[in-house]
């Protein structure tokens, strides 16, 4: 199980210095239109082929990698974060706060996230750079998201302050500062990895979804949500079966995701 | 007793047996046509249809006074055998056919056409096809001056007048009454509904009592029954196509139409350019909130052309339509055979022209950056529809090419409601990708997109008075058009209109979309056209060929 779990953390190593050195490998860029050559199967000078306007699709992949390997977990932790806040207080705490807090993340999961999104997008400015609207988009995304996690913690720090070794711990004096540091956190730690390590392909296929909205990583950058959406075309797919590769890429990475972070540990 | 037997013979002899029905020439009776709707019919009250689904049951069951050839695109007499204009456009006067009769029987009489035609201009009931004669002046009158004669008197000239009949439903009282219940409504079409299964699908029989007849005498339509299948999918409507399950499919998109073509070649068409068209223009709105320099780009003539000349219009039909959309040439597509105007040749894409057009306007380029004569980076956002593959891929295509000047573009996407609410309401925009629908072949049908008042005015929507020169006088040239009669007096001065509009770039108009549609091999006396309903306008003589699966 080491051994795969090395190989698992070598693997996304490599992915992710693969897809850093993007601009290294693929020189042309994601952004640039062999107009001659659209829509052209895999050879020496287009590794994964091009996309219908001639776009290397390779160098879009990298490129997706980067970003989508960056953002995600980013907005993954930043939902992750609140979440686990809001989550752990709740649940602590009890009374008046679990109560409000109760409340507030069922607010959040019954609001109709499309409209508000939509809302949003109104009172954005037009003007924005494709690298501001993909920060935009994932800022978006791990603050929308942490009402999920937040409930499953709450329910869980509930559980974990009944037990036994913390009834203990309160009844020698231990502060609840003290409580939550040393015997709380710790036992949550694999539900808040695994509530983390879940948000990430969420995230992704969240921002191809948005991209339905205008919300969406801005042409012409790449991302995994976008090459992922063009795969819609279950017809294309099959007869280009390398068009599969971002998904491809995206299991591989998630199972990477969860190789590296010990199974045993969420089933604590 | 002989004498009977004797009649018995006879009429054995005279029954064709199936070996000699199997040699009856074409076109053969029966058989039941299926396509697919791609929304729920909402209104079967042929006065107030506004959707398509609603419009395509209203073609195959209703009938009009004159109705508009789709190949030809000349109005032929259908339930008037005939009609003149009066009064330099005032009026126009239809001689109704004898012997019309509805599904149910009953004689089509003057009185329902009467009836037919006030609602229609009744502003009370808001119906959209009396929509056009409904003007500032007020509604036209309705009268039968005698015998089967219709008079319809307007209450200004209006050029072109005849053809917005095509669109006008005739009914009648009774069957307005009952278009809750669409299969007991009485019809004049070649179909009539017998059954409607909300969500699942419509079927129409063939009117027994429709007028018309082919050429060798024998009542039209051939075919027993359509049966309109709701499908909203346009993926899964490909599929059953392929499959043998519908027999026709109108407006298919390029990537669906390559798809049928490398299955079944025999079976896609292309029929070349159609009235569609993607544009974009640039917000020309005075009070609009974006920055003063930046609308005295779009504001210069010479900023827009060289947009214009920048943009690679041919790969834009090669790559993002695979070859099934032509580089417009102008504003009227040249599948409007009476007005599009010849002249005009496809402005040539030339980005070196482009450049030295906005260095002569002031504008420099250093470091792949444009820059106004106050140093401002050429840098504004284009919003389209989101959603739209097509649109995102021009967006993205434009974009490299302008990038090229030293343009910085930034797409956006937006849902509809939004786009339409910046374009329409707030003029909170800078340029905007859009495609646009020329419904109406005639000029008068545009006076709404063309008039520097029009609400449909892209770029600068309700102008109180014209805020340039060059829509004045577009203003003027279209007027005068509306109110003369002669045909090659109106197309000079429509031509003219063209002209203007290439010359001043106000919209630059990108590609000519191709009319893309299926239809079945076992399909007889098909022809297509590039005007809706593109396969199906003369329903009542399709059938379908000997030995086919019906």
């Amino acid at each position: 199980m080491k051994a795969l779990r090395r190989a698992a953390m070598v693997l996304l190593a490599a992915i992710y210095l693969a897809a850093l050195a993007a601009g290294w490998l693929v020189p042309a860029g994601y952004a640039r239109q062999f107009r001659e050559s659209p829509g052209v199967k895999p050879s020496a000078v287009f590794l994964l082929g091009t996309d219908e306007l001639g776009r290397d699709a390779f160098a879009r992949l990298l490129y997706g990698s980067r970003i989508s390997l960056t953002l995600a977990p980013a907005a993954a932790a930043l939902a992750t974060l609140v979440g686990a806040m809001a989550g752990v207080s709740a649940g602590y705490w009890g009374g008046w706060v679990d109560t409000c807090l109760a409340r507030l993340v069922d607010l959040f999961l019954s609001v109709p996230w499309l409209f508000l999104l939509l809302s949003v997008r109104a009172v954005l400015p037009l003007n924005v750079r494709p690298l501001e609207s993909i920060a935009i988009t994932f800022l978006l995304l791990g603050l929308l998201g942490w009402a999920g996690p937040a409930r499953v913690l709450r329910a869980a720090a509930r559980d974990i302050k009944s037990e036994d070794f913390i009834i203990q711990a309160r009844a020698r004096g231990a502060s609840p500062l003290r409580l939550l540091r040393l015997h709380l956190l710790p036992n949550l730690a694999p539900i808040i990895a695994a509530q983390f390590w879940t948000s990430i392909p969420l995230f992704i296929l969240s921002e191809a979804n948005l991209g339905f909205l205008g919300l969406g990583v801005a042409e012409p950058v790449p991302s995994w949500g976008g090459l992922l959406a063009g795969l819609q075309n279950l017809d294309a797919v099959a007869n280009c079966p390398w068009r599969l590769s971002p998904l491809v890429l995206l299991l591989l990475v998630m199972a990477c995701f969860h190789l590296i972070v010990p199974m045993e540990d969420f089933s604590k | 007793m002989n004498a009977r037997w004797g009649g018995f013979a006879l009429a054995l002899l005279l029954v064709p047996s199936p070996s000699r029905s199997a040699r009856i020439p074409e076109p053969l009776p029966g058989g039941e046509l299926r396509f697919c709707l791609h929304a729920e019919p909402k209104n079967f009250n042929p006065l107030m249809v506004a959707e398509e689904p609603d419009e395509v049951v209203r073609f195959l069951t209703g009938s009009v006074l004159v109705r508009l050839n789709r190949q030809t695109q000349v109005l032929e007499p259908e339930l008037a055998e005939s009609w003149r204009v009066l009064d330099g456009g005032s009026q126009i006067e239809f001689r109704l056919r004898e012997g019309v009769r509805f599904s149910d029987g009953s004689p089509l009489m003057p009185a329902d056409v009467l009836f037919s035609l006030r609602s229609a201009f009744d502003p009370a009931l808001h119906s959209p096809a009396g929509e056009p004669f409904r003007t500032n002046n007020g509604t036209p009158a309705v009268s039968q001056p005698g015998g089967r004669r219709i008079l319809v008197s307007l209450r200004a000239p209006m050029a072109g007048v005849e053809r917005l009949f095509d669109e006008l439903p005739i009914t009648s009282a009774r069957a307005v009454e009952k278009s809750a219940h669409p299969e007991e409504m009485p019809v004049l079409g070649p179909f009539h509904v017998i059954q409607y299964r909300p969500g699942s699908s419509l079927l129409l029989a063939r009117n027994p009592f429709y007028w018309k007849k082919d050429e060798a005498g024998r009542r039209l339509p051939y075919l027993d029954s359509v049966r309109l299948i709701i499908q909203q999918s346009r993926d899964l409507e490909l599929i059953r196509f392929l499959r043998g399950e519908i027999h026709l499919i109108n407006g298919l998109d390029a990537e669906s139409f390559e798809r049928l073509a490398a299955k079944s070649p025999g079976e896609a068409r292309d029929l070349g350019r159609s009235l569609e068209s993607e544009e974009l223009w640039f917000n020309q709105v005075a009070r609009a909130p974006i920055p003063d320099y930046r609308k005295q780009w779009f504001h210069s003539r010479e900023f827009r052309r060289a947009m214009a000349q920048a943009i690679n219009r041919a790969d834009l039909a090669r790559l993002v339509y695979r070859g099934h959309a032509a580089p417009a040439i102008g504003p009227v597509s040249p599948a409007n055979l009476a007005w599009f105007n010849a002249n005009l040749r496809v402005p040539a894409f030339d980005p070196d022209a482009a450049l030295a057009r906005l260095k002569a306007a002031g504008f420099t380029l250093a470091d792949s950056v444009l820059r106004d004569r106050e140093g401002h980076a050429v840098e504004f956002s284009l919003i389209t529809n989101s959603g739209n593959k097509s649109r995102e891929r021009l967006a993205a295509m434009i974009q490299q090419d302008l990038a090229h000047i030293g343009v910085r573009l930034n797409v956006v996407t937006l849902d509809f409601g939004s786009l339409i609410e910046r374009i329409t309401r707030t003029f909170d925009y800078e340029s905007c990708l859009l495609g646009m629908v020329n419904v109406d072949l005639d000029p008068s049908g545009e006076m709404n997109v063309w008039l520097s008042s029009a609400s449909s005015h892209a770029w600068n929507p309700e102008q109180p008075s014209p805020q340039t020169p060059w829509e004045a006088e577009i203003d003027r040239l279209m007027r005068a058009q509306a109110v003369e009669t002669s045909f090659v007096r109106r197309k000079v001065l429509f031509d003219r209109v063209q002209e203007i509009v290439v010359d001043e770039a106000p919209v630059v108009v990108l590609v000519d979309k191709n009319a893309l549609s299926a239809a079945s091999r076992s399909l007889g006396n098909l022809a297509p056209a590039v005007l809706h309903p593109q396969t199906f306008w003369n329903i009542d003589r399709i059938y379908f060929r000997e030995g086919a699966g019906r």
